[in-house]
């Protein structure tokens, strides 16, 4: 299972990870991410993969990383 | 033949110019966390990086074809190593800086994820520098320097930039003008800086 782990030290709430990963992400009312389901790390299902590596590869502050369980 | 490489030099280091007004003034509202002309922000951020990786195509044609033009008489290492070459050095030098500049820029921007937030950002701001050495380079070293058209499009050029770096100094610059600004103690000042 792959989780889209964010960094808060890093993170500067620019908001273009809510706008590549929709299904996923939210802005709150201060342009920061907050995941859909409420965790801290959100699941990735497969067909978002993609997307969500997009997010990563753009996110300005360097405050996304795709975290990759091998089990 | 070797008028047209001549000729090509130059307008591909005035299109390279214009083109980095753009991403100058691109980065700069990329940085704002505001979309512009309809384009998400994501989409401003890649606008940012292809113009300025167009940019980059244009500069490396203008070295090459300077490189190659018979009249130039350009020598390989007057390419990284600014103000020694033979013709108005001082101009032609701020052109090989500009180039160095950009070489930085664009290789710690391609490996960003490996180098970190913080030497990136560093080596971002060179940007600042390079900008307005490269549009001396152009005014000075240029042979179209006398000529209405080409103090025309510098004149526009530096009107776009100012304007941007207006803008990015005014306190309603970001999209979250109300975050209020952070204050961190004395004593985690150091952590702070680790960021």
């Amino acid at each position: 299972m792959t989780r889209l782990h964010i960094d808060w030290t890093a993170c500067d709430g620019r908001g273009l990870c809510a706008e590549l990963l929709p299904e996923l992400l939210a802005e709150d009312d201060w342009g920061f991410p907050i995941a859909r389901d409420g965790s801290p790390s959100p699941a990735v299902p497969g067909p978002l993969e993609p997307a969500a590596q997009r997010a990563v590869d753009r996110c300005p502050a360097l405050a996304l990383r795709l975290l990759r369980d091998t089990r | 033949m070797s008028d047209a490489l001549w000729y090509f030099a130059r307008g591909s280091g005035v299109v390279s110019l214009v083109l980095l007004t753009v991403v100058v003034a691109l980065g700069i509202g990329a940085r704002s966390g505001r979309t512009a002309f309809n384009l998400p922000r994501f989409a401003v951020n890649l606008l940012h990086r292809n113009a300025a990786l167009l940019a980059v195509v244009f500069l490396v044609l203008h070295v090459v074809s300077l490189l190659f033009d018979p009249y130039a008489q350009l020598r390989l290492f007057d390419l990284v190593l600014p103000f020694a070459g033979n013709y108005r050095p001082l101009w032609q030098g701020l052109g090989t800086l500009g180039l160095d500049l950009m070489i930085a820029i664009v290789v710690t921007s391609l490996l960003r994820h490996r180098i970190g937030a913080r030497a990136w950002r560093a080596v971002h701001w060179l940007a600042y520098l390079c900008w307005p050495v490269a549009l001396l380079h152009g005014l000075g070293a240029g042979s179209d320097n006398g000529t209405v058209w080409l103090w025309a499009i510098s004149m526009v050029c530096v009107a776009v930039v100012l304007a941007a770096v207006i803008w990015r100094l005014t306190p309603h610059f970001t999209r979250f003008p109300q975050r209020a600004e952070r204050k961190v103690a004395e004593r985690l000042r150091p952590l702070e800086e680790v960021r």
